[in-house]
């Protein structure tokens, strides 16, 4: 017999379908519960990617970087000599010696200042992987120029706007005045607000006690086939203690868990999910409960007709399994409508990831179904011979 | 007609051949324990034949109700012998009792439809019961026996959109939907009137005997009597007498 043929009458459908009122509560709670797990997970997340939107633009293998340095918003010098005697290294194929910090950017339309976050290389070096950021370099040559982040937060003035209408651009960084040469696409940061690229001479004139040869990163281009890991061991044992090497994904990582453990963000939005979790706990366990509290004659009068109470136990589960469905498909849809609004308001980079729109679902169901085995034990009360 | 002879002992058997449908030896049935112990049946002896309609009467609380769940198997048998269609139901598991009670069909006082059902579902559910049916056979199924009952118009309605006696009758149609070998029946007619409860139980009886159902039904109401094949009277937990009504 084929399963069509098979099929019984979708009871737990009807259960459900047969009181609309109390399916839009339920479903309503599993949503709401949905929305604000998506909202804290997407938050968090979001902070996490956004937290490395600059590290991961640098077109490099390894880095340099100061043993001091613990996250992108106190970069600590070294020396540049280090990153020269990285050459020394067979595989190594290329090095870009870059200056970073956070310095005071005047908006040129209301005056007030904003930190924002510079980086000064040789406008000749490779910097990102984007080829149109290495096309616009050779701009920076000339002091006084600087690249601007178009993704940057509308604080900082419309320098983008104004200087796509043709306009000259100019504003005053560090106390320096400087002329916008072109744009670039990076994002906002939790740590930087917008970004701009500077030659090393505009860099050191907006910093002049800079402590000369002294970088804040260094980036290390191997050759191709080379082992990233081992060619880190190597450089560890060639250079000195006042210098740590880090492949690319180390240095991305070393600025997540700066975010993730030296702050209580992770932590709270964790917590934000949970209690979204444990609310919607409670509503599909109360909707349940009651669903099999106002049926327990019938349900005894399907046991004393001969269904099994695995059968009946079967019918709960397949309530809980389509509440979690039909919680989690408007969930879905509120959440990638929220994403959108948050990632205009915000340029922070929140979108639907998958793993995030599958742990979501996953925790909904096991919502539902842990509501519903709740609820289960209340079948247990359903006694055949008490209906007579 | 009938006649009861109260304070003769049993023996309570019919006097049919063949294989019983139900053979009760001996039982006894307690509720509570220690000083709160309460015995409610005592050395109940039955049989009841296939195709035989037996009436169950007796004053309120005198262990009817007991009888009639032991017999459907909805509860464990504590002293003597309880055999339904076969199967011996002291020490009987769980599991065993349920897939007896797939065989036993039930009526309840109150209909106990599924209220989220159409009339055609809740009878549905009966026949779901049937190993080795196809849904659409099932389907045909239920929609013939609501034809049996009168109810082809109705379907669709939902229980509360039926009237007491053509809810009895949904009820019905569900209970010989899974083609029961044997029908219980706790006082069917309790919630209907006078002209509604003798159809419903007309009906029953009608049915019950083209399937060649036995039929235990306990009632309190003195205008169905004449359907019995048999009447059993109750007193105090004990059978008292039986006669055979209507040849």
């Amino acid at each position: 017999m084929t399963f069509w043929q098979g099929r019984r009458i979708p009871l737990a459908w009807l259960l459900l379908t047969r009181q609309p009122m109390r399916l839009a509560v339920a479903l309503a709670g599993i949503t709401f519960a949905g929305i604000l797990m998506f909202m804290q997970l997407g938050f968090r997340d979001a902070l996490f990617d956004s937290s490395i939107t600059v590290h991961k633009l640098f077109d490099t293998d390894l880095v340099l970087l100061s043993p001091r340095t613990k996250s992108s918003i106190s970069m600590t010098g070294f020396p540049q000599r280090r990153l020269v005697q990285a050459m020394a290294d067979p595989d190594v194929a290329g090095i870009t010696p870059v200056h970073w910090n956070l310095l005071l950017w005047r908006n040129p339309k209301t005056k007030g200042t904003r930190s924002i976050l510079a980086l000064g290389f040789e406008p000749r070096d490779p910097l990102f992987i984007d080829p149109s950021v290495t096309a616009l370099a050779p701009r920076l040559t000339q002091k006084g120029r600087v690249l601007f982040d178009d993704q940057s937060r509308d604080e900082f003035g419309p320098v983008a706007q104004w200087f796509r209408e043709g306009r000259t651009v100019e504003s005053e960084v560090a106390g320096k005045r400087l002329r916008v040469a072109g744009l670039f696409s990076a994002g906002a940061s939790f740590g930087a607000d917008g970004n701009i690229l500077t030659s090393r001479e505009t860099f050191l004139s907006l910093l002049p006690n800079t402590p000369p040869g002294s970088i804040e990163l260094g980036l290390i281009r191997l050759r191709p086939g080379a082992n990233p890991a081992r060619v880190v061991e190597r450089l560890r044992g060639l250079l000195p203690e006042d210098v740590s090497v880090l492949t690319k994904q180390g240095f991305l990582d070393l600025e997540m868990d700066y975010w993730r453990s030296s702050t209580a963000i992770g932590f709270i939005f964790t917590l934000g999910a949970a209690m979204g979790f444990v609310v919607g706990c409670v509503i599909v366990y109360q909707i349940l409960y009651s669903d099999v509290s106002d049926h327990l004659p019938e349900y005894a009068t399907l046991m004393a007709m001969g269904y099994s109470l695995l059968t009946l136990l079967g019918v709960v589960a397949r309530e809980g399994l389509l509440l979690a469905i039909f919680g989690y498909l408007p969930a879905y849809a509120a959440g990638q409508v929220l994403y959108a609004v948050i990632h205009a308001a915000t340029k922070l980079p929140v979108a639907m990831a998958s793993d995030r729109a599958i742990t979501v679902f996953l925790m909904i169901l096991v919502m539902c179904m842990g509501s519903a085995a709740m609820a289960m034990r209340k079948l247990g009360d359903a006694d055949p011979a008490d209906i007579f | 007609m009938t006649t009861l002879h109260p304070g003769t002992a049993p023996p309570v058997a019919s006097t049919g051949d063949g294989l019983a449908t139900v053979t009760v030896r001996g039982l006894s049935h307690w509720y509570g324990t220690g000083s709160m112990e309460r015995q409610v049946l005592q050395g109940i002896d039955l049989e009841i034949h296939p195709g035989e309609v037996v009436l169950l009467t007796g004053p309120s609380g005198c262990g009817k109700t007991t009888l009639l769940t032991l017999v459907g198997a909805l509860r464990q048998v504590m002293e003597g012998s309880v055999q339904v269609l076969g199967c011996e139901l002291k020490g009987s598991s769980r599991h065993e009792r349920q897939l007896l009670r797939r065989s036993v069909g039930m009526i309840f006082q109150g209909h106990n439809l599924l209220r989220c059902l159409t009339a055609e579902q809740n009878v549905q559910m009966g026949a779901d019961l049937l190993p080795d049916l196809g849904y659409r056979a099932r389907r045909d199924l239920s929609r013939e026996w609501l034809r049996a009952v009168g109810l082809s118009d109705h379907l669709s309605k939902l229980p509360h959109d039926l009237s007491g006696g053509q809810k009895q009758r949904v009820a019905i149609a569900r209970a010989l939907a899974a083609h029961p070998r044997l029908l219980l029946a706790d006082e069917p007619t309790a919630a209907l009137d006078s002209r509604t409860g003798r159809e419903v139980v007309d009906l029953l009886k009608r049915l019950a005997r083209d399937e060649g159902c036995a039929v235990l039904m306990v009632t309190h109401d003195p205008r169905i009597l004449d359907v019995a094949d048999r009447l059993v009277r109750m007193e105090d937990g004990r059978l008292w007498a039986s006669e055979a009504s209507l040849g």
